[in-house]
């Protein structure tokens, strides 16, 4: 690893793009902003320059129209990735992505495929404005035909996306806008789970924190702070929300037999909501605790002024690990 | 261009009258003798489609028909002037249209019969899937248009909306999206005056729908929807244009739906009879027929042949939905992705095991 250079989690998305777009001249990149200036968040940088102008190109602003040529160009040969810029800017684009994007191998059998790879820079914690930091990600986990990925290393910035672009399927790739800056030192060559497969972040025996995209830095750092008490926690990075890995997840949570589940999302009918439904479903009898969370409250993102007291943090993972009946054993 | 070019003309493009005798001083080409019997062969089939498709609801073969009747010259036009390699973007309302694509009828109402959702394949007829969402496939032809511009393909496409869809917000970006991008598309816009209750002045106020074409630089132009000859020369001279790097183009015809929005509207609820009256003397069947009789094209011998053909479509169609095909429920799970994640092959396996043990009973 030591001589590999650190590169943030945009670099690694923007590496990710460019061998792809090298290694498939069908493979096109196009958005708002993502031309000359290389995307609001840098993530398309160089790409016009090294391709041209036909294989990574600025639309009209308009974000059905984005999507929706996304589809047609996908109907007739072309693998499309497109940028929705934020999270929030992309319900325009909704009814594409569920009635077209989502449906169309259903709908024809299979005749038509929609390889598309739809990027949505997600989530808060950034300062950011109203309409800039929605996680949006349970509208997209309740349309089926659509997988999702919310990567949370610069690592998996790169694999994820470059299987999501090499998916016969149309992929969200949820960018977690937080940590587009956050560093690491990578091998791009060096193979990382799939589409589909959860990893452990860090192994711990008392209890379970099952995280990802933004809320897997903060669940780290809670484990680290519950060590220093003398306390294991074990941690999971779901990495993919679409195809969900029940077998890895639940293998966890069955060795510790307590689990918080954390995101940063509002909690009702959410994806939090699901994992511990399934894991309660599936680990009933390995629980010595019903399974918490940590959820965003269920209110409209807040401003930035007041998002932290809406977003997870080390206390409340610590808090809600408190309430697992250790006592009762 | 000059900006006065992108308007459409004052009055739509008729080149035949309701009595079927040419237009004096009309511009544009008029069709050959063979483009108008071939188009006259092609309107007496669509309209036996219509009636055909309307009958096997009554029969309950069908759960819905939204029938194009009256449409026909519009239908047919689109389908006619349209190449081997162009792609085709219909709405619920174009199985007219489909079938003159090479569809198979049987295939083309799948959808209706409710067998599955689309029944033919795409990418072997060039005809995308029958979009219910309105204006939602307007932007899917511009990206099958400029992928074949990318690839240096002279394909055109042809796209299909209704009056009311020109409301919907997928019409402006499509429109806008091709015209930016130059993509060759013909928007081709049936105005039959009703979104089915509502009447056009609901939904615009514009001079004419193809008016709206000069908001994105792009020529709008109007025709009689009920005149074939008109259809075939207006929509002909935007597909030769598309195919030529002319871009997009706007086409508005003037017509009207004879029948109600589908058989579960009652249209007398929003409209007169004495409306739909007026209509009937535009028949665009009757103008065509006309027209080929006053210029002994038609003998009363071809007129047989070519009703008989139509019988024989009909009764084609008729067979073919008749036979029930007993449904895969594999299929339900089968195409939702490439590979069936995990859980949708425990779902699979429930519902296998469920039935098994009703047969079992």
């Amino acid at each position: 690893m030591a001589e590999h250079e650190k590169i943030t989690m945009a670099q690694a998305f923007n590496q990710a793009l460019r061998d792809a777009m090298a290694a498939d001249e069908s493979v096109l990149m196009f958005g708002e902003d993502v031309g000359a200036l290389g995307g609001v968040f840098r993530v398309t940088d160089g790409l016009t320059a090294e391709f041209g102008d036909a294989r990574c190109f600025d639309t009209p602003l308009a974000e059905s129209g984005i999507v929706g040529m996304a589809v047609g160009l996908a109907m007739n040969g072309m693998r499309p990735v497109v940028e929705m810029q934020f999270d929030a800017f992309a319900y325009p684009a909704f009814e594409q992505i569920v009635s077209h994007v989502a449906k169309m191998r259903n709908r024809t059998r299979g005749a038509l495929t929609m390889p598309i790879t739809i990027r949505v820079p997600y989530a808060g914690g950034i300062g950011g404005v109203e309409h800039h930091c929605d996680s949006s990600e349970a509208y997209y986990v309740h349309t089926p035909g659509l997988t999702v990925v919310a990567p949370a290393t610069v690592a998996d910035a790169y694999t994820l996306m470059r299987e999501a672009i090499a998916s016969p399927d149309p992929v969200v790739v949820l960018e977690p806008k937080k940590l587009y800056w956050s560093k690491d030192e990578v091998d791009l060559d060096e193979a990382q789970p799939g589409i589909g497969r959860a990893v452990v972040r860090r192994e711990g025996t008392d209890a379970t924190l099952i995280a990802y995209g933004t809320s897997v830095p903060i669940a780290l750092e809670a484990a680290d702070a519950a060590a220093a008490e003398g306390r294991s926690l074990q941690v999971v990075d779901v990495r993919s929300l679409v195809p969900f890995d029940d077998e890895t997840v639940c293998a966890a949570v069955r060795s510790t037999g307590r689990a918080v589940v954390v995101a940063e999302a509002p909690g009702f009918a959410s994806v939090s909501s699901e994992i511990v439904a399934r894991v309660t479903e599936r680990c009933f009898h390995h629980l010595a605790a019903p399974v918490r969370r940590v959820t965003g409250f269920d209110i409209p993102y807040p401003p930035p002024k007041l998002e932290h007291l809406h977003l997870p943090s080390v206390d409340r993972i610590l808090d809600a690990v408190d309430t697992l009946q250790w006592d009762d054993v | 261009m000059p900006s006065n070019d992108l308007l459409p003309s004052e009055q739509p493009v008729q080149l035949l009258d309701q009595t079927g005798s040419r237009v004096v001083g009309a511009a544009g080409d008029f069709p050959s003798d063979d483009a108008m019997l071939r188009a006259h062969e092609a309107l007496v089939v669509g309209r036996r489609i219509n009636e055909q498709a309307y009958a096997l609801v009554r029969q309950g073969r069908l759960a819905v028909y939204p029938s194009s009747y009256g449409q026909e010259a519009c239908e047919v036009a689109a389908a006619l002037v349209m190449g081997d390699r162009d792609w085709l973007f219909p709405t619920y309302r174009d199985v007219v249209s489909i079938i003159g694509r090479g569809v198979d009828p049987v295939e083309t109402l799948t959808l209706l019969k409710g067998d599955w959702h689309c029944g033919y394949d795409p990418v072997e007829h060039r005809v995308a899937p029958q979009t219910t969402p309105l204006a939602t496939q307007l932007i899917h032809a511009v990206g099958v248009a400029h992928a074949a511009t990318l690839r240096g393909e002279d394909t055109v496409v042809m796209a299909m909306c209704g009056d009311g869809a020109t409301s919907e917000g997928d019409f402006h970006e499509a429109l806008n999206f091709a015209a930016v991008f130059k993509a060759p598309v013909v928007f081709f816009v049936q105005n039959n005056e009703y979104a089915i209750s509502v009447p056009l002045a609901r939904q615009s106020v514009a001079p004419s729908l193809a008016h709206k074409g000069i908001g994105y630089g792009m020529p709008g132009e109007r025709v009689d929807g009920n005149d074939i000859a008109a259809l075939l020369s207006v929509l002909g001279a935007a597909v030769d244009s598309a195919r030529s790097g002319g871009g997009p183009q706007l086409v508005e015809a003037h017509t009207y739906r004879m029948q109600a929005h589908t058989n579960a509207d009652d249209a007398t609820r929003y409209r007169q009879d004495d409306e739909v009256e007026k209509w009937q003397d535009r028949d665009p069947l009757l103008r065509s027929e006309a027209y080929l009789r006053s210029r002994d094209l038609l003998t009363d011998e071809r007129t047989s042949e070519i009703a008989a053909a139509a019988e024989a479509v009909a009764t084609a169609m008729r067979d073919g939905l008749m036979v029930d095909v007993e449904p895969d429920h594999a299929d339900l799970f089968t195409h939702v992705y490439a590979a069936p994640t995990p859980q949708l092959r425990e779902q699979q396996a429930f519902l296998a095991d469920e039935l098994s043990r009703e047969e079992a009973r």
